[in-house]
């Protein structure tokens, strides 16, 4: 660390930023509840919670986007206020965003020039600010191109565009919202180096992740919030995984999985040399074979994008399969309806839960009515029965434990673990032999994760054909019988749950199909 | 600028209070009066004077009150017809043609004519009833079946269709069925009148000559005479046409499904929802409900075919729906006041002053959604030191 109060990217150092006593309300919620938090330079500080806990609440506070009720915040012990992004920007406060903020068709230096002024207006400078993004990237060592068009770059340099972009606006403190959400586990080795560094520079960090492995892999303090309140305030070197966890939840949850052993049933759904293609005509599925057993969990891994969606949605009836047969039960259901494959005995959890998997604008029971509102019990003629949709409502919402005001309340205004739950229920109260279940716990807390992961390892143990689909790669090694990776559209290979090591399923997320020569140079690479 | 607070908003994240949308409708129509009385006012005029005169040509007395409900009649309707197709979020802004295609299908159970004159009112205003309807929904259809099948954009085709469904009308109107020349069809026969107060004003108007209890009760509210009363049995249509609505919306297992396919066609599509032939639905029952104000309009008010039966009512429909929040019941009320305005409009000069406020009115209301969509609130620039 260098004494000097400059950044490498010229800029002061912001050397201590406090939020002390922050209060927030929303009608019936206290989302921060005289929340103390505090970043200083060279060090990373984890926010941990679960959703809903008031995380992103008190960033938004930070980002200028809500008004605390009480409370203040210091920039170098003097107190600031913040009413917008560009305040916040101002003070040398930038973000990275879970979802990259980037114009796909433009290029680094355009992306990062967006919606600031030119040196020399009305004409665009962007050779300065190319230079400048060279400059940022050396001396922060994050191999940007600027004159490099995004949609041509993997996802892991984005995340990088996205850095540069904020050291480019005069970052001094980066709040880092789940950066590695969308990155294979190299990448996000790589990413984690660039993080060590620019905290050794004297950027302060704040890192938001519900990942224990990365808290403790990259952070120097915690700070755990829980229904908005801060519960723990904690050197990483001083706790461990089961506690931050019981911080977060407020009772002792399991981190491992009990994986009871099951003998595999016969075949429920099978794909044959499944292909399909996009609406552009792009192949977007090559020659899928799968098995899905009774009693089995097939994980399926890959970074996003690589035909995780058209997969589940080919087999739900919702993507078209060009060539090849889906069968369940034997029996052929390729391209039926998603009505048909329902009568068929198929459930599926949908991975964009607020677009796909529930109605915003609707109560939790009409919510959970959407395949079954034309049968009785919920149908009477042409009418609805509100006292059984109420009854079965009400018996989901318990069984599943699912925390609502009232059953009548509209699902926009749910967290989104008990959406995810919500959706569970639904799903599994339908009895179905085969589900699909596309990124279960995306999004979702620890709690609710632990509870719909038990779910489904229940329904494993009744016979219950289960494809996972999901990117969280420990999610997939936790539950998976059986893992398959996808890469462009096709599976590079399938490992044993025994044989799924990080090294093997990084290496065919990124495309590598000889997997044993493959090892044998990351090992000596290393 | 320095203020000594800045106003934001913040996204609500809790569900809204049940009586906000209700309680925000009226604000802004109530805002919509203050304003429109501030211009008039700045241009001179006495908007307190305005105001009473406003009162008194609308609900001042039964008689006007009566011509009130005889406008806002149709706009019950036309406000059904935009509900049932916006809560599906299908932009029907074609309610203005398809009044007058069912107004034109009405017309021709009496000018081709399909039963004869002479047949019992009935059966005459049954059929009529039927044909409007009919000929709204296969208005209403076109825009539909192109938007489900081919996803053509609907609010461009029913706004055309709107053209051709007024020159078609006047075609058949100036060139077929002209009488004597003029831009209208012959008065119908007396069979195909829907029944209006005045028609029984004979009957009961010695009733209440005669004195009782009755003729006291009447005259108690003021309402000793019914002859001239133009209130006529539409009004009936659209005060059934919003419980059936109400029930469909509130009740009915199709209502789910509009509502569903509205929000998320995605989920709906997965929830394994025909998205095709509700849209082509939707639209049907929109048109055949803005038929049948076309077939009440002419059978209950002119009592001919003729140019120009409709002042708009297909797209003020838009504004009472929306002004409703799309609730069947609320559309009613809306009616009525939009119906006043059209009603004070032709007593008011300038004559452009109820046009005015029903502009702001609609301005005023769009612009309230916000507040069911955010929080507004007043922050001191200090307040985050103060409180330190």
């Amino acid at each position: 660390m260098s004494n000097d109060n400059l950044l490498p990217s010229g800029l002061p150092r912001i050397e201590s930023l406090e939020m002390r006593g922050i209060v927030k309300k929303f009608p019936g919620v206290l989302a921060n509840d005289h929340v103390d938090f505090d970043v200083k330079a060279g060090e990373i500080h984890a926010l941990l919670g679960e959703n809903g806990a008031g995380k992103s609440t008190l960033m938004k506070i930070l980002y200028g986007l809500y008004h605390p009720e009480e409370g203040g915040i210091y920039l170098n012990g003097r107190p600031i206020t913040i009413n917008s992004p560009t305040d916040s920007l101002n003070h040398g406060i930038g973000m990275i965003h879970q979802h990259f903020m980037l114009v796909d068709n433009l290029t680094v230096a355009e992306n990062v020039a967006l919606g600031l002024k030119s040196s020399r207006e009305p004409r665009l400078d962007l050779d300065v600010v190319s230079a400048r993004v060279r400059e940022l990237a050396d001396k922060y060592g994050l191999r940007v191109d600027p004159d490099t068009v995004i949609s041509k770059m993997a996802v892991g340099e984005r995340q990088r565009v996205e850095i540069v972009k904020a050291l480019y606006r005069g970052a001094a403190l980066l709040v880092l919202d789940e950066p590695t959400a969308v990155l294979t586990p190299q990448e996000v080795d790589d990413l984690f180096v660039i993080f060590r560094q620019m905290a050794a520079d004297g950027h302060a960090l704040i890192f938001i992740s519900h990942k224990l492995d990365e808290i403790f892999a990259l952070t120097d303090r915690v700070t755990v919030l829980r229904d908005g309140r801060v519960t723990g305030a904690v050197l990483t070197s001083e706790t461990n995984k089961n506690k931050l966890a019981n911080m977060m939840v407020g009772r002792e949850v399991s981190l491992t999985r009990e994986r009871p052993s099951v003998t595999p049933g016969k075949a429920r759904l099978k794909l044959e040399n499944v292909s399909a293609v996009n609406e552009d005509g792009q192949p977007v599925l090559i020659n899928i074979n799968l098995v899905v057993r009774s009693g089995e969990i097939v994980g399926v891994a890959g970074v996003s994008g690589n035909g995780q969606r058209p997969l589940a949605e080919a087999i739900a009836g919702l993507q078209r399969v060009g060539n090849g047969r889906v069968l369940m039960d034997d029996q052929d259901v390729t391209n039926l309806a998603p009505a048909q494959m329902f009568d068929a005995g198929l459930a599926y959890i949908p991975e964009e839960r607020m677009h796909d998997g529930v109605i915003k604008d609707f109560s939790v029971a009409e919510n959970f009515i959407l395949q079954d509102h034309v049968r009785p019990p919920f149908a009477k003629g042409i009418f609805l029965n509100f006292k059984q949709i109420a009854a079965h409502a009400q018996e989901l919402i318990n069984a599943f434990s699912i925390k609502t005001p009232s059953r009548e309340t509209l699902v926009k205004n749910l967290s989104g673990g008990n959406i995810q739950k919500l959706i569970l229920a639904r799903e599994l109260a339908r009895q179905p032999r085969v589900i699909i279940a596309a990124q279960p716990t995306r999004g979702v807390d620890i709690g609710a994760t632990e509870y719909i992961h038990a779910q489904l390892l229940k329904q494993r143990s009744a016979g219950l054909a289960t494809l996972l689909i999901s990117e969280d790669l420990d999610e997939v090694k936790a539950l998976s019988d059986r893992i398959v990776v996808l890469f462009g559209g096709e599976i590079m290979g399938e490992l044993s749950h025994e044989e799924a090591t990080p090294e093997k399923l990084g290496l065919l997320m990124a495309g590598e199909r000889e997997i044993e020569k493959m090892i044998y140079t990351f090992d000596k690479g290393r | 600028m320095n203020l000594p607070f800045t106003i934001t908003f913040e996204k609500r994240v809790a569900d809204i209070p049940k009586w906000l949308p209700a309680a925000t409708s009226i604000g802004s129509v109530i805002v919509a009066f203050i304003v429109s009385g501030v211009i008039l006012k700045m241009i001179g005029g006495e908007p307190l004077r305005v105001a009473k005169f406003f009162y008194e040509a609308t609900f001042g007395s039964w008689a006007t009150f009566s011509d009130t409900i005889v406008k806002a009649t149709p706009l019950i309707m036309v406000g059904l017809a935009c509900a049932v197709a916006f809560k599906m979020k299908l932009w029907n802004i074609g309610a203005e043609g398809q009044f007058y295609i069912g107004a034109f299908a009405a017309s021709l159970v009496v000018l081709i004519p399909m039963v004869s004159p002479d047949s019992p009112k009935v059966v005459v205003i049954g059929l009529m009833i039927i044909m409007g309807m009919l000929g709204g929904a296969i208005w209403g259809f076109f825009p539909g079946y192109l938007k489900a099948r081919f996803q053509v954009n609907e609010i461009i085709t029913t706004l055309m269709l709107n053209y051709i469904a007024v020159l078609w009308n006047n075609f058949w109107i100036f060139d077929r069925w002209s009488d004597a020349g003029f831009q209208m069809t012959p008065a119908f026969e007396k069979s195909a009148w829907l029944p209006r107060v005045t028609d029984y004003a004979r009957e009961y108007g010695t009733f209440i000559d005669g004195g009782g209890g009755l003729a006291n009760f009447m005259t108690s509210i003021g309402l000793e005479r019914i002859s001239g009363m133009t209130l006529h049995l539409g009004v009936a249509f659209g005060l059934v046409a919003a419980v059936v609505m109400w029930w469909i919306f509130d009740r009915s297992r199709w209502g789910y499904e509009i509502k569903l396919i509205g929000d998320n066609p995605k989920a709906a599509r997965y929830a394994g929802l025909n998205i095709t032939r509700n849209i082509v639905l939707v639209m049907m029952v929109s048109g055949a409900l803005a038929g049948l104000a076309g077939m009440s309009e002419i059978t209950g008010v002119v009592h001919r075919l003729q140019e120009r039966i409709s002042p708009g009512y297909g797209f003020t429909g838009i504004i009472v729906a929306w002004l409703a929040k799309l609730n069947p019941f609320a559309v009613i009320i809306v009616a009525i006041l939009f119906g006043a305005l059209i009603v004070a409009g032709r007593e008011i000069q300038p004559s452009g002053l109820s046009q005015l406020l029903q502009g702001i009115i609609l301005f005023m209301v769009i612009s309230s959604d916000v507040l069911l969509r955010y929080k507004v609130r007043l922050v001191r620039a200090q307040a985050a030191v103060e409180a330190a």
